[in-house]
């Protein structure tokens, strides 16, 4: 789904909910105080999206990919410094408050709420902003309180509340005044399994009820679960998107051995690393043990390379699967990792 | 919008710790200042004008600690960029916050009158016990929009108490609030006379010892009101800047 560069034109206005091309932000840093020395980030190096109305689209990609800063030109918290973006066909510089009117916004963490006031409080403040009539306030405040499950502790101080709460509470503040186009930028950092599997579920219903999601998040199985498309960022740049069943393509071809060990080196995953047919290698910690994972060529057996290396190492089960969106995922980062590493430092 | 926004903002200040201390503790300092410098110049029966001047220093430091702190605050807190993204003009959506600020003003206004009654025997026998009300709410009312000007500069600028802080004294000395502004030198006169302030602290000092109060407070609001309309220019200015150059967020 790549368009062309900065000529490109838009397709009719409102045929997508939120659409970019050639999007750029740079960030200019200054380090040192006596002898300032100017840096440029490119966060962002040409993106180009076309989300539909109703969609659900994911953007995953690793920290510092470009992520938040992508959605923070999508809702006009940022101009962009190249490129431009409309958020149902008004364009996020100039028609900044037709767009403001149409979008919520959610970021995970527990910022951006008045801690000392409660949750009725806070709702009511920004229904205000949002200039939701007074008479339809009251009304609406508690339909959300209702949706976001936290009914019976709308009249409690923010500050005591829990991180699932707050994040709930934040949901509901992003919903206030019905937009069109929600961003949800890591909804579910902190929040439990069951809060997060009942969060997921109100993303969907909005989905489903016709508005167009963009999130961002680290955990695979939510994007795969929720997404109907999912574009992966890195450096600030899309390196690959489609559908979470395109995307395990990229990993097509491959197995994935697990390897449950206790005690493995570094010198030993990059000797592992070295081994023909071997793609990627990952460890994991979970709890006491550690998770080798091992990407290899589907018609190479790497299994006794590896053992052989982990010689004297104590290892637990060890097994063998199909690759899953998160193994494809991987690969990507991973391949562009390389090339970028050295493209990045010739800037465009 | 504004009346509900003030408000709730008004709730979220007074709920701090840190404020309700700095609120119970300044103006007690204040009054005591005021009465001291007062008694030493040898002229104790000004000791009311003194304790009004020492409680407009009290409304004028909240206005701007009130300011600048508020959306230092809010900054922190991560709402700026949430009341920033509201389909409003930036400027109203900061008014309530340095109208709150201004509220709370109100109160340093009072406590100091307070305290210098209860610690100094300071009698409260004011020449326009009507006028002194409408003086204060038209003052703190001048106060908020003028808060609103420097306010533009805190979003802009990341480090803003730097610049409150660096503010506070000079406005105040310069409108005359303890010091008549006749005492000043010379320059400072055409300083003071296009500060809303210096307007306010005459109107409320009037109310108390006896003179023309609504003249002077009619410049005050005259002058508050061009305030507001180029802190809105401004801000609507400083807001694209602040999304130019990222300075809503503190990342
Ligand atoms: N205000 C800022 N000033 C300077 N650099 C910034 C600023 N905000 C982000 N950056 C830089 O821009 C790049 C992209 O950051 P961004 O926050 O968009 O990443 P992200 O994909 O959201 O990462 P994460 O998964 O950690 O949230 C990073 O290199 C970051 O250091
Ligand atoms: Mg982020």
């Amino acid at each position: 789904m790549r368009t062309a560069g900065p000529t490109h034109r838009f397709p009719a206005m409102g045929e997508h909910a939120i659409e970019a091309v050639g999007l750029h932000r740079s960030y200019r840093s200054r380090t040192g105080w006596l002898r300032p020395q100017r840096r440029e980030v490119h966060a962002v190096a040409g993106v180009d999206l076309a989300v539909g109305h109703g969609e659900l689209f994911g953007l995953l990609g690793p920290n510092g990919a470009g992520k938040t800063t992508t959605i923070k030109l999508l809702n006009t918290l940022l101009v962009p410094t190249g490129g431009e973006a409309r958020i149902c066909g008004f364009d996020v510089v100039r028609q900044t408050r037709e767009v403001r009117r149409r979008i919520g916004y959610v970021f995970g963490g527990d910022r951006g709420l008045y801690d000392r006031l409660s949750a009725r409080d806070n709702l009511r403040y920004f229904a205000e902003l949002y200039g939701v009539p007074g008479r339809e306030q009251k009304r609406r405040i508690a339909e959300l309180f209702e949706l976001v499950r936290l009914t019976g502790r709308q009249d409690d101080r923010v500050e005591g509340y829990s991180r699932g709460m707050r994040q709930r509470l934040h949901i509901a503040r992003g919903l206030l005044h019905r937009p069109r186009v929600l961003f949800l930028d890591e909804p579910s950092i902190g929040v439990d399994p069951v809060a997060a599997r009942e969060l997921r579920q109100t993303v969907a219903d909005l989905a489903a009820t016709g508005t167009t999601v963009l999130l961002t998040t680290h955990y695979m199985a939510e994007a795969d679960e929720l997404c109907g498309r999912i574009a992966v960022i890195a450096g600030g740049r899309i390196q690959a998107l489609g559908t979470p069943a395109e995307l395990r393509h990229h990993a097509d071809g491959r197995r994935v051995l697990e390897v449950e060990a206790y005690g493995v080196t570094d010198g030993q995953v990059a000797a592992i690393r070295a081994r023909p047919g071997v793609r990627e290698v990952s460890l994991a910690v979970h709890g006491a043990a550690q998770v080798l994972g091992v990407q290899s060529d589907a018609g190479v057996d790497v299994q006794a390379n590896v053992l052989r290396e982990l010689g004297g190492v104590r290892l637990g089960r060890v097994t063998a699967r199909q690759p899953t969106l998160e193994d494809a995922y991987v690969a990507i980062v991973n391949r562009a990792a390389e090339p970028a590493a050295v493209a990045g430092r010739m800037p465009a | 919008m504004i009346a509900v926004g003030a408000l709730l903002h008004v709730k979220q200040l007074s709920r701090s710790p840190f404020e309700i201390a700095i609120a119970l503790f300044v103006p007690v300092v204040q009054a005591t200042l005021a009465v001291y410098l007062f008694r030493a110049g040898g002229e104790p029966d000004r000791l009311l004008e003194a304790a009004v001047g020492a409680g407009l220093m009290g409304v004028w430091s909240t206005v701007l600690f009130g300011s600048g702190g508020a959306i230092q605050n809010q900054r922190w807190q991560g709402t700026l960029e949430m009341i920033m993204l509201a389909p409003r003009s930036p400027a109203l959506v900061l008014l309530p916050v340095t109208l709150a600020t201004g509220i709370t003003g109100t109160y340093a206004m009072l406590a100091t009158l307070a305290w210098g009654r209860l610690l100094y025997g300071i009698p409260l026998d004011f020449a326009h016990p009507v006028a002194f009300p409408v003086a204060v709410a038209g003052c703190i009312a001048g106060l908020g929009m003028f808060g609103l000007l420097l306010a533009s500069g805190f979003v802009l600028l990341r480090h803003a108490n730097a610049l409150a802080n660096m503010l506070e004294y000079p406005i105040w000395l310069v409108s005359g609030m303890l010091v008549p502004v006749t005492a000043l030198p010379g320059w400072t006169g055409p300083v003071a006379a296009v500060l809303p302030t210096t307007w306010g602290a005459r109107a409320v000092h009037e109310a108390a010892s006896g003179g023309p109060v609504w003249p002077a407070l009619a410049v005050c609001l005259a002058i508050s009101l061009a305030c507001l309309a180029a802190g809105w220019a401004l801000m609507t200015y400083v807001e694209r800047r602040a999304r130019v150059t990222a300075t809503l967020a503190l990342a």
